[in-house]
């Protein structure tokens, strides 16, 4: 019988009148595509799309085409899901994907225009004037006190101030991905790109290795479920602690690491033995209420020194009431993961169907907080695709005090959502621990292509508060009447606190 | 009552308590004084040079010894500590003279914990290295996950039952249940789902366990030789702690817990 009746995505096409047979195609993929007999002889059916041949091949031969097979049509049918029961149907799997949602639902920051001053109320030029894009997240106290400084002025009174606070250059940090699903070499490159840039880099689950200690300053340490490589030292290390909950690609799901990406310095980070799965459960079972939660968060913060300790939450049907609760528990931010979120390997099926969008989160969070008067005892991190700046833009103004970046940043290193970082084959270097690959990627050129990335959207945001006529990030927090809906249902707009465009 | 700036909290008092030294012990009554200053406390005497610290009248007091790094370092603790003692711990050791609450040795990396009565939830969980021995009944969800890592092998030892999910996840490490020290002798030696998901480490419960309460992971065998290798030093100690009889206690034979696998998902995924 046959083994399947999936065809390939995609085709491989070698124009052969300009190939020079070097090569260079068989060297490059992950997947082992190529094999070579007086010419390379692409299987297409190993193809994932990631143009890590045809970035690399000097005669520029190579295509990728997709396999434009025909299905009789129905719309209820789609090619996608037929391959998917002929998939299941010969392996009894799970099917596991990577990278985020890539089905078409709405989009809402699409649907999202920001405003502009004309004639009354003057813009101002970013390149001319100061334009404050620095941000601190962290818990604001209910007031202040302040007194005297002796010379006619005033200070904050010892005590009344502020509690301690991360503070970022640029309302943006990298989100946590964690080395074992990322190579080492995007932990550098993040590491150094965040020290550069004063911003944070995150470590997800994974530990931190010893090449990052010089940049911790930078770094933001997780907690999970798992508690991988999570010690006293590790806890001290971070500029702030991260429990993570929830993730906005797999909400409610654990963490998987197969056998295959535990090498010797992943299990040494990890503090696990090599080769065994690195399971980290779908709870924390150390939390199963807000009370045990409070109990977690205050237990990091006596192990750190009362370093700032954030929640990160997968953005889920009652994401106010548990945001909420994640902030009476005393969290000092809440990390809101939307549905778009990215990973490193989740069940499709949990991917593509379970969360709610990160707009629809950031508004209803921060109107909880604000009518629950707490608003100020957190910040909020917005993340799950983020996109680009206007995306950032419109998340601040929906209320989010700072945005999380994960595929964007993978995207700047060279990663072109092939979707199949759960393979650990990455052609890219970037989601594999097999040595031949991580080492394309050089951490010093990566750090430049990141510094350039946040500068870039920095500088557009500056842009976009000018226009404004605000001259700080801060007015612009949370300004909803700076924002107008286009094509969006009326509910969804009461939703977003949003009005319609032309009113 | 005293009353601080933010005001009094719920019983307990937000100041400093008196630290008494003698020598390399320094001795503090916890009676009243919110948990923070407690640690602070503590953590104090060991920055000052004290060896060790008693802790008296402590009445619920989380996170003590929470972090703190040392070998030679002790704390003795008169009445019953709160959720997460010792959590992140690195070396230590810590006594009670009483019951316990949950999360004991949580993520604990060093370290070792007797503790003179029964222990709540969550007892070692993720716990990485150390040991923890616990003279009666432990609660639910036990050595959860807990894992080991080159010379780090953490060790549980429970001297009554414990309740369900003992050993979920297990990684890592041994854990041992000898049903000595029961509060309620209607209960089983161990409640359901124990060993679930179990992918690494070694269970002993002295006694049988009922099949369907073990998790589809592990493989249920009767402790031989290499075992009881295995268990002598680790029933050595608790036995010392607690005044057992050592002959006594190994006379019955233990049910041996080990997973069949240590990738207990390797075909959960269709290949893609």
């Amino acid at each position: 019988m046959l083994t399947s009746f999936i065809q390939p995505e995609f085709k491989v096409e070698i124009d052969r009148d300009k190939c020079i047979k070097c090569g260079r195609c068989v060297q490059q993929c992950g997947w082992g595509v190529y094999s070579f007999a007086e010419r390379p002889i692409p299987d297409d059916s190993k193809c994932r799309a990631c143009h890590r041949c045809v970035t690399y091949c000097p005669a520029h031969c190579i295509t990728i085409k997709r396999n434009e097979l025909v299905f009789r049509d129905s719309e209820n049918w789609s090619p996608a899901l037929r391959k998917a029961v002929w998939r299941q149907s010969e392996s009894g799997g799970v099917m596991l994907t990577s990278m985020g949602n890539d089905k078409p639902y709405q989009r809402i920051f699409d649907y999202l225009v920001l405003d502009a001053c004309q004639v009354t109320n003057p813009s101002i030029d970013p390149l001319r004037e100061p334009m404050e894009l620095k941000t601190f997240i962290g818990r604001k106290p209910d007031s202040v006190e302040v007194e005297s400084d002796g010379e006619g002025g005033y200070r904050l009174a010892p005590g009344a101030g502020m509690e301690n606070n991360i503070e970022l250059a640029t309302p943006i940090m990298f989100g946590g991905m964690s080395y074992g699903s990322v190579s080492l070499n995007v932990h550098k490159s993040l590491a150094m790109a965040a020290s550069r840039l004063g911003i944070t880099m995150n470590t997800g689950e994974g530990g931190l290795h010893a090449d990052l200690y010089p940049y911790t300053d930078n770094v933001i340490v997780q907690c999970a479920s798992g508690r991988f490589g999570v010690d006293a030292d590790y806890l001290n290390r971070g500029v702030a602690i991260e429990i993570k909950v929830g993730q906005g690609a797999k909400p409610g799901i654990g963490g998987h690491l197969p056998g295959e990406k535990i090498n010797k310095e992943v299990s040494t980070t990890r503090m696990i033995p090599q080769g065994t799965d690195a399971i980290s459960p779908a709870p924390h079972h150390d939390i199963y209420s807000i009370e045990d939660l409070r109990q977690l968060i205050y237990s990091l913060k006596e192990a750190s020194g009362y370093k700032p300790v954030g929640v990160k939450i997968a953005c889920v049907h009652n994401v106010a009431a548990i945001a909420s609760g994640v902030v009476r528990a005393g969290a000092d931010y809440v990390y809101l993961d939307g549905f778009k979120g990215g990973t490193g390997a989740a069940p499709q099926i949990i991917r593509d169907h379970v969360g709610i969008p990160i707009e629809i989160a950031i508004a209803v969070v921060d109107q909880r907080l604000r009518d629950e008067g707490i608003r100020n005892q957190a910040s909020i991190i917005a993340a799950g695709s983020i996109r680009s700046s206007a995306d950032m833009a419109k998340a601040i103004a929906l209320g989010a005090d700072a945005v999380a970046i994960g595929s964007a940043a993978l995207i700047a290193l060279g990663c072109h959502v092939c979707q199949s970082c759960h393979t650990g084959c990455c052609s890219w270097g970037i989601t594999t621990q097999k040595p031949e690959l991580t080492r394309r990627l050089d951490p010093e050129w990566g750090a430049e292509r990141l510094t350039n990335l946040v500068h870039a959207w920095s500088h557009e945001l500056q842009e976009i508060l000018g226009a404004l006529g605000v001259n700080a990030v801060e007015s612009l927090r949370g300004s909803r009447e700076r924002l107008r809906a286009i094509g969006l249902d009326a509910s969804t707009c009461e939703i977003l606190g949003v009005k319609p465009a032309g009113m | 009552m005293m009353t601080t700036a933010t005001g009094p909290v719920e019983g307990y008092v937000k100041v400093a308590p008196t630290v008494t030294r003698e020598g390399d012990t320094a001795t503090i009554d916890g009676h009243g004084v919110y948990y923070r200053q407690l640690n602070e406390a503590v953590r104090g005497a060991f920055a000052d040079g004290a060896k060790t610290v008693k802790l008296g009248n402590i009445n619920g007091q989380r996170y003590i010894g929470n972090g703190i790094t040392g070998k030679d370092l002790r704390i003795e603790i008169q009445g019953v500590p709160g959720g997460d003692m010792a959590m992140f711990m690195n070396g230590p050791t810590i006594v009670t003279d009483g019951s316990a609450q949950d999360g004991v040795a949580n993520t604990m990396n060093a370290g070792t914990i007797y503790i003179n009565g029964d222990a709540g939830d969550v007892l070692g969980y993720g716990m990485r290295g150390g040991r923890v021995f616990v003279r009666g009944d432990v609660g639910y969800r036990v050595g959860i996950h807990m894992k080991a890592f080159e010379n780090l092998i953490p060790i549980i030892c429970c001297g009554g039952n414990a309740r369900a999910f003992f050993g979920e996840y297990m990684a890592g490490g041994v854990l041992v249940l000898l049903g000595r020290n029961v509060q309620f002798a209607d209960q089983p030696l161990v409640g359901p789902f124990c060993g679930s998901g179990m992918h690494g480490g070694v269970i002993y419960l002295r006694g049988e366990v009922n099949p369907q309460d073990v998790g589809k992971e592990c493989g249920i065998f009767t402790a031989d030789e290499q075992d009881i290798k295995v268990l002598r030093p680790i029933v050595e100690e608790w036995c010392a702690a607690f005044g057992d009889d050592f002959e006594d206690v190994l006379s019955q034979p233990f049910t041996k817990l080990v997973p069949v696998s240590h990738r207990p998902y390797g075909k959960l995924y269709a290949p893609m």
